[in-house]
C-alpha cells in the first residue's frame, strides 16, 4: 500500500472524504445530454467565489464611516478611491467585485430560466427549487446591501427609497423604517450596520442555502433538457444508462464554461467597468448628500423588472402598501412554481404550444420592465409598465389553466436524446427575437 | 434558418441606433470631446491649466501629487511646477479654503473634481468649460449653455474673451440657443465678425482629458493588462479547455 493510499485510509476512517467524493463528484451521474443552459449553476459558483475572495481584499481596507474627512469627503467615499488609487491592484479587485455583482445577476438569471423551460423545478425537484428561490432573496438582500457602502449618491438615495417602503406598510412602518435605518434618514448608523450584513451576516446565510442547494439536488438527480428521469433506467450495476459521472466529464466541459465566461467577465472588468453606467452608474461618483436629492433615482439593472411593478401598481385607499405588496409577491411567486405548474411534461421540448406562447409572453414582460424601470416614469410607461406586470403574473397565477392539457405533438422519449443542434439554434433565434422584440418595444415608449 | 438569422442581424442594426438616443442623457446633445487619455503631452499642459486655475478653489482629493509621474512628469518637474508652497509630494491635492467661506462666496462650496469626469462625462465637461456667457442678471455676471445659473465666475474669461447667448429659431420651429463670441480673448481672435476658437478648444480638450484622467489614473494601465489578459484566455485557456473537454468526451458521443 502506498503512503499516499494509508493516509487516505487513516481519513476515511475518521472522515467520510473518499465517499463524499464518490457521492457528490466522482460516481454522480448526471445525464449526459447537458446542453448551453447547464453552464451557468457552476459558474454561479464561481461568481460567489470571486465575490467572497474580492470582498475580503475589499474590506482590508474599505472604512464604513459616513463622517466627512478634511476635504469634506464622506470617509466611506473616500476609502474606495483610496482603493482604486493608492491600493496596489485595488481597482482591479474593485472592479471584479462590482462586475461580479451584476454577473451574479446574469448568471443567475440565465440558471433561474434554465430551470423554467426544462421543468427543473417539478416533482422530486421541489426543494432544490425552493432553495435556489431563498438563494435569489438573498443575493438580492446582499446586492441592495452592498449597493450602499460606496456611499455615492445612488447608495444612499437607492437605500433611502428602499428603506422608505417599509414605512408604508400600515401601523407598523414608520417604526420599521427606523428600525431598520437605524436612524430617521439613511446615516452612519445605517451605513456600518448594512456593512455588517454585507459582509458576514447575508454571506453565512447564502453559503448555507448553497450547501442545502447542492444536497437536494444530488439527493433526486439533475434534470436533463428533456425532462426525463435517468434514474429510471439502469443498467445491471445501478448505473443510469443515461448518465455519466460528474468528474471527470462534467468537471472537464464546466471548465471550458470557465474560460469562456471569464473572457467576457475580464472584458467588462479591463474595458468596460461601468458597462455604459448600468454596472456602475454615473451618479454614484458623486458623495452621497441628504441635501440633495438626485433629479431620477433608478436601482441597478437587476431590480429594475421588480422596480417597475411596484411603480406600476398606483397607491389607493390612502396608503402605497400595494405596490410594495406587489414588487414583493413578483419575487415569492417564482418559488411556487412546483406547484403552480399541472403539466406532466417537464421539458419546453414536448410542451404544448399554450405554455411556448405564454413564456414568449414572459420573457418580453420580464425585459421590458426591466427597461422601463431604468427610466423616468411618464404616464404612457406606466400604462404598458401595468400592462407587462399583469402580463407577468398572468403566466404564474394562469398556469394551473393553461398547462393542465397543454401536450406537444412528439411524445416525450423514455431515453434521452442528442442535442439538436439545428433546433437548439432555432431555439436562440427565438428568444433573441422575442429579446429584441421586447427591447424595441421598450425603447419606443 | 440563414434567412431568419438574416433578419435578426438587420433588426439588430435597427435597434443599434434607437438605444442610444434612447439611453442618452436627455437634454441637448453635446459635442464628442476630442481627448486621448494616451497623449502624455496633452495631458501634462491640462495639469499646468488646472493647477494653475481650478486648484485654488477646487480640490482633488482622491489624487496625490506624485501620481502625476503616471503622465510622463519626474518628481523634479512635479515639485518645481506643479506643487503649491509646503506641499509634500505625496500630499492629496487639497485646496485651503474654507467650504463655509466658499458658501457664502459662491453660493455653494467647489465640489471636489477627483470624480468629476466620471459623474459627468467627457463631454459635458467640455461643454462646460466652453460653455459660459456674459449674464447681467447673474451675480457673478456670467452663466453656463450646460449648467443654468452655476455659482462659479468665467475663470479662463481672459484666454476665452466674452459670449453672449443668441437664441434662433430652426427649421423644425424649435428655439435653439447659441453662443456667440463678441470680445476676443488670449486664445481666440475676431476677423470680420467670424470667431477662430481653435486655441482656446484645443486647450479646453486639454484639461478635459487631465479631468478624464484624475478620474481614474489607472485606466491606462487598466487596458493595457486586459489585453494581456484577454490574449491568454483566448489564445491559451480557451483552446486548452476545448480540446480537453473533446478528448474526455470521446467516449460518450
Amino acid at each position: 500500500m502506498s503512503k499516499g493510499q494509508k493516509l487516505l485510509n487513516w481519513i476515511d476512517d475518521r472522515f467520510p472524504l473518499s465517499s463524499m467524493l464518490k457521492e457528490h463528484v466522482t460516481e454522480y451521474y448526471a445525464p449526459k445530454n447537458f446542453n448551453f443552459w447547464y453552464f451557468f449553476g457552476s459558474l454561479a459558483m464561481l461568481v460567489l467565489v470571486i465575490q467572497i475572495v474580492t470582498g475580503i481584499f475589499l474590506t482590508m481596507n474599505y472604512k464604513p464611516d459616513g463622517t466627512l474627512n478634511g476635504a469634506g469627503i464622506p470617509v466611506a467615499f473616500a476609502s474606495v478611491e483610496y482603493i482604486m488609487r493608492d491600493v496596489a491592484g485595488g481597482w482591479i479587485i474593485r472592479y471584479m467585485h462590482s462586475t461580479g455583482a451584476s454577473m451574479f445577476f446574469v448568471v443567475v438569471y440565465l440558471h433561474m430560466f434554465r430551470g423554467l423551460i426544462y421543468g427543473s423545478y417539478k416533482q422530486p425537484r421541489e426543494l432544490v427549487w425552493v432553495f435556489g428561490c431563498l438563494i435569489f432573496l438573498c443575493l438580492m438582500a446582499e446586492a441592495f446591501m452592498g449597493y450602499l457602502l460606496p456611499w455615492g449618491q445612488m447608495s444612499f438615495w437607492g437605500a433611502q427609497v428602499i428603506v422608505n417602503l417599509f414605512g408604508s406598510i400600515p401601523v407598523i412602518g414608520p417604526d420599521l423604517s427606523v428600525w431598520i435605518r437605524g436612524d430617521f434618514v439613511v446615516s452612519d448608523a445605517t451605513l456600518n450596520r448594512f456593512f455588517a450584513l454585507h459582509v458576514i451576516a447575508v454571506p453565512l446565510v447564502l453559503l448555507a442555502l448553497v450547501v442545502a442547494h447542492l444536497i437536494a439536488l444530488h439527493e433526486v438527480g439533475s434534470n436533463n433538457p428533456d425532462g426525463v428521469e435517468i434514474k429510471k433506467l439502469k443498467d445491471e450495476k445501478g448505473i443510469p444508462l443515461d448518465g455519466i459521472p460528474f468528474h471527470p466529464y462534467y468537471t472537464v466541459k464546466d471548465i471550458f464554461g470557465v474560460a469562456v465566461f471569464l473572457i467576457v467577465f475580464s472584458a467588462i472588468v479591463f474595458f468596460l467597468p461601468e458597462m455604459g453606467g448600468y454596472f456602475l452608474e454615473h451618479p454614484n461618483f458623486d458623495q452621497a448628500d441628504p441635501l440633495k436629492t438626485p433629479p431620477h433615482i433608478a436601482p441597478v439593472w437587476y431590480f429594475t423588472p421588480f422596480y417597475a411593478i411596484l411603480r406600476a401598481i398606483p397607491s389607493f385607499l390612502g396608503t402605497q402598501v400595494w405596490g410594495v405588496i406587489g414588487m414583493g409577491a413578483a419575487v415569492v411567486v417564482i418559488a411556487f412554481l412546483p406547484w403552480l405548474d399541472r403539466s406532466p411534461i417537464k421539458s419546453i421540448r414536448y410542451r404544448g404550444p399554450k405554455f411556448k406562447f405564454m413564456l414568449v409572453l414572459f420573457i418580453i414582460a420580464f425585459i421590458g420592465l426591466g427597461m422601463l424601470g431604468a427610466m423616468p416614469p411618464t404616464a404612457g410607461r406606466t400604462l404598458i409598465s401595468q400592462i407587462l406586470s399583469f402580463v407577468y403574473f398572468a403566466f404564474f397565477l394562469g398556469m394551473p389553466f393553461y398547462t393542465k392539457n397543454d401536450v406537444g405533438s412528439v411524445p416525450v422519449p423514455t431515453r434521452v436524446t442528442e442535442t439538436n443542434g439545428k433546433r437548439q439554434l432555432q431555439f436562440l433565434v427565438l428568444v433573441a427575437v422575442t429579446i429584441i422584440a421586447a427591447y424595441l418595444f421598450g425603447t419606443n415608449v | 434558418m440563414k434567412s431568419k438569422i438574416r433578419h435578426l442581424i438587420a433588426a439588430m442594426a435597427l435597434v443599434l441606433p434607437v438605444s442610444g438616443t434612447v439611453l442618452a442623457n436627455e437634454g441637448p446633445a453635446l459635442e464628442k470631446a476630442p481627448i486621448d487619455i494616451q497623449d502624455t503631452e496633452s495631458l501634462q499642459r491640462g495639469a499646468q491649466l488646472f493647477s494653475n486655475y481650478c486648484l485654488s478653489c477646487h480640490s482633488a482629493s482622491a489624487m496625490r501629487y506624485n501620481r502625476l509621474e503616471d503622465i510622463g512628469l519626474s518628481e523634479e518637474q512635479i515639485k518645481a511646477n506643479l506643487l503649491p508652497d509646503g506641499a509634500k509630494i505625496g500630499d492629496q491635492m487639497n485646496v485651503s479654503m474654507d467650504k463655509k467661506d466658499a458658501k457664502v462666496w459662491l453660493g455653494a462650496p467647489p465640489p471636489d473634481l477627483s470624480l468629476i469626469a466620471r459623474s459627468r462625462g467627457a463631454d459635458y465637461l467640455y461643454a462646460y468649460l466652453r460653455g459660459f456667457y456674459r449674464d447681467p442678471t447673474r451675480p457673478t455676471g456670467w452663466n453656463n449653455l450646460v449648467f443654468d445659473k452655476v455659482g462659479m465666475p468665467h475663470v479662463l474669461w481672459e484666454m476665452q474673451g466674452e459670449q453672449v447667448l443668441k437664441t434662433e429659431k430652426n427649421a423644425a420651429g424649435h428655439e435653439e440657443h447659441k453662443l456667440e463670441l463678441v470680445k476676443a480673448g488670449s486664445l481666440t481672435k475676431l476677423e470680420n465678425g467670424k470667431a477662430n476658437t481653435v486655441e482656446f478648444d484645443k486647450r479646453m480638450a486639454d484639461l478635459t482629458n487631465y479631468l478624464v484622467f484624475i478620474g481614474e489614473p489607472a485606466q491606462v494601465k487598466r487596458h493595457q493588462i486586459g489585453y494581456v489578459v484577454l490574449m491568454f484566455l483566448g489564445l491559451l485557456l480557451l483552446p486548452l479547455t476545448y480540446f480537453l473537454k473533446k478528448e474526455y468526451w470521446k467516449d460518450v458521443h
